[in-house]
């Protein structure tokens, strides 16, 4: 393991640069991606998107680094079809919520060109997008809408818990012949970790024990694994041994790393900042009941944000994000 | 632009294949032997073909709903089509796409597509490849008077048009969105007019009539794969058959049918000209017409005859399996 540390943004702008060093069909588009910038030599900068996680791409990579009008559907829908026919697009969908304007060509066009076309299509898209709460951004600018990627068949989802995972994932992602969304949860952004140098990738599918632990397998995944890593250690000062598996992907899912906790433990609480309805949490569990069942010594709990939107005041808002004190209740109700 | 007698030889096989094509599926139908939804490309043959007449293979198109003419039109063999609509395993998609998704990459056939306007931004995406790429490909957007109402309509022709990307945008207007008439839901009279919006060139054709659609279509192309940016081309057309086989066309004006039918069909069109320019013989283009019939006989008994998908096909494709 390496001394340096980056944060999330940083490592995601590191992956950017080593994808299109290494692939001059990778190119970035998307709204404010450049960001503006010296158009005739002036000396103005550019803002390298919303948050600055692109920036210096567009100095690095400038016929490859295209800011877009805000039109999400034109984007996306653009991304597919150079993606079908020999690019490899990053494009970014600038918050998850945006999913409403844009779906059309995720869920109809992407997901499924391969499969209508008889396996002659492939879609090597990454759409990276900012989700979930935790800035204040309120209804419309703080939903965790992986469920809804999750679940559609031909697209990959995978979210980063931690710097080094970012990296690793996005590069994957974006060397993936398959459309994948690569979801960045607004409190895990800025998040600062160690990042192993150079050319790596994190596979998918392949979830991570963070804390082993022999009590309870708590399952996270992007901005909850901070949370059940601080309830796994209020834990063990009560005496409770807590395992946390970070699942890093949620299609394809680990489902084997899954099973293999919930038998070491035989107690599983899944904690997911999304709402409760047809979501991870929910399907999580679902699995654990369908082929843990022998394995499972307590009912299968679900932390999860409420079935409510997004509020703004941050009273409100922390209310709404699984926090650790849930967690711990939430073991507190199996013993 | 230039048609030389294999040129039109092979414009006026297409356009053939496609009217019988069309009218074969519509029997089949009515006897019962084909499933799903199925729109019908009859009347506007002139279109697609004259569009696709100025394109290389490599060019790519993207189509829509009513797709099957474009298809032939870009050389998507006829045997495999008829094939995938039968849902047999040796369709151009395995049996797995049906007559709105229908494709063949190999043929730049980028496919039909049962979303209204959602291959604009395909051949948007398309024609950015070409051009990132410098392929010197060109990449055309079939699609109809309704998808011009779409947000990716506008929102593909204003990015196209900044990035001045090599695409041609080729709206058929065949006076119907559906069931409603065009005029009852836009308020341009052309939708040509929506090009000034985006500093983009435009262009109105006779949908009619294939050397109108392929001249227009010819300095559209010529203007994308020279990097002068793209075009917005409107075909006015018909479709003959309706929205979708078995629409009982209760919306339409009887005598309005019959004119654009009985007067305006592009394939007598095609041949009035060739005769009257001494172009091609009305013997060579009945050679033609016993060619094309036979072939889709042919296609039709090698489809019924074809096996069925095997179950395992269910889950194979859904994703790109690497290594």
């Amino acid at each position: 393991m390496t001394d340096r540390k980056l944060s999330v943004a940083a490592a995601i702008n590191e992956a950017l640069h080593i994808a299109m060093q290494t692939d001059p069909d990778v190119i970035l588009l998307g709204e404010d991606v450049a960001g503006g910038g010296a158009r005739d030599g002036d000396d103005v900068d550019e803002m390298g998107g919303v948050l600055g996680v692109t920036k210096g791409l567009v100095k690095a990579f400038p016929d490859r680094v295209l800011d877009t009008p805000i039109s999400e559907m034109g984007i996306i829908g653009t991304a597919v079809g150079a993606a079908a026919t020999g690019l490899r697009p990053v494009a970014e969908l600038m918050f998850m919520d945006f999913l409403g304007t844009c779906l059309d060509p995720l869920l109809n066009q992407a997901a499924k060109l391969r499969y209508m076309f008889g396996g002659k299509a492939r879609v090597p898209l990454t759409v990276r997008t900012v989700s979930g709460a935790g800035m204040q951004a309120a209804a419309q600018h703080s939903q965790s809408l992986y469920w809804i990627t999750t679940g559609i068949p031909g697209l990959k989802t995978v979210i980063p818990s931690n710097p080094a995972d970012a990296k690793g994932l996005l590069l994957s992602a974006i060397r993936d012949d398959n459309p994948v969304i690569f979801c960045e949860p607004k409190t895990v952004l800025y998040a600062s970790g160690p990042v192993p140098e150079g050319d790596y990738e994190v596979p998918f599918g392949k979830a991570k024990i963070v804390r082993e632990g022999s009590d309870v397998s708590l399952i996270a995944f992007g901005a909850t694994v901070r949370v059940a890593l601080q309830a796994a250690e209020r834990l063990a000062a009560d005496g409770t041994s807590a395992e946390v598996l970070d699942l890093r992907s949620l299609q394809p899912l680990d489902e084997e790393a899954i099973l293999t906790t919930l038998a070491k433990t035989g107690s599983v609480v899944i904690v997911d900042e999304a709402t409760p309805r047809c979501g991870i949490a929910s399907d999580v569990a679902a699995l654990c009941v369908d082929q843990g069942f022998d394995h499972l010594n307590t009912p299968v709990k679900r932390v999860t944000a409420p079935h409510c939107p997004v509020p703004f005041a941050k009273v409100l808002e922390d209310a709404y994000m699984p926090s650790a004190e849930r967690v711990i209740a939430a073991v507190a109700e199996l013993s | 632009m230039e048609l030389k007698p294999d040129d039109l030889r092979l414009a006026y096989r297409h356009m053939r294949m496609i009217r019988l094509f069309e009218e074969k599926l519509s029997d089949l139908v009515q006897a019962g032997k084909l499933g799903g939804f199925l729109h019908l490309y009859a009347g506007e043959e002139a279109v697609a073909v004259g569009v696709c007449s100025q394109l290389q293979e490599t060019d790519v198109v993207t189509s829509t709903h009513r797709g099957h003419g474009h298809c032939i039109a870009k050389g998507v063999e006829v045997p495999g089509m008829m094939a995938e609509l039968f849902g047999r395993a040796t369709g151009t998609c395995k049996g797995k796409g049906g007559s709105m998704h229908i494709a063949d990459m190999d043929k730049g056939m980028l496919g039909a597509n049962g979303i209204v306007g959602a291959g604009i931004p395909l051949a948007t995406g398309a024609a950015l490849t070409a051009k990132l790429k410098r392929t010197g490909n060109v990449a055309v957007a079939f699609f109809g008077d309704g998808a011009s109402n779409q947000g990716q309509f506008h929102e593909s022709l204003n990015m196209a048009a900044n990035w001045q990307l090599p695409v041609v945008y080729v709206v058929e207007n065949n006076g119907f969105g559906e069931f409603t008439p065009t005029e009852f839901v836009v308020p341009v009279r052309d939708i040509a007019e929506r090009a000034r919006s985006y500093a983009m060139r435009s262009e109105i054709a006779d949908g009619m009539d294939f050397f109108d659609v392929a001249e227009k279509a010819s300095k559209a192309i010529a203007a994308a794969r020279a990097g002068e940016g793209p075009t917005l081309l409107e075909c006015k057309t018909y479709r003959f058959m309706g929205h979708f086989v078995g629409d009982p066309l209760p919306y339409r004006h009887k005598e309005e049918a019959e004119d654009w039918i009985q007067n305006r069909d592009p394939l007598q069109g095609f041949e009035r000209t060739v005769a009257e320019r001494g172009l091609l013989s009305a013997g060579e283009l009945r050679v033609i017409d016993g060619d094309v019939e036979r072939e889709l006989a042919a296609a039709v008994a090698a489809a019924e005859e074809a096996p069925l998908p095997s179950i395992d096909e269910l889950l194979t494709d859904v994703y790109v399996e690497t290594a």
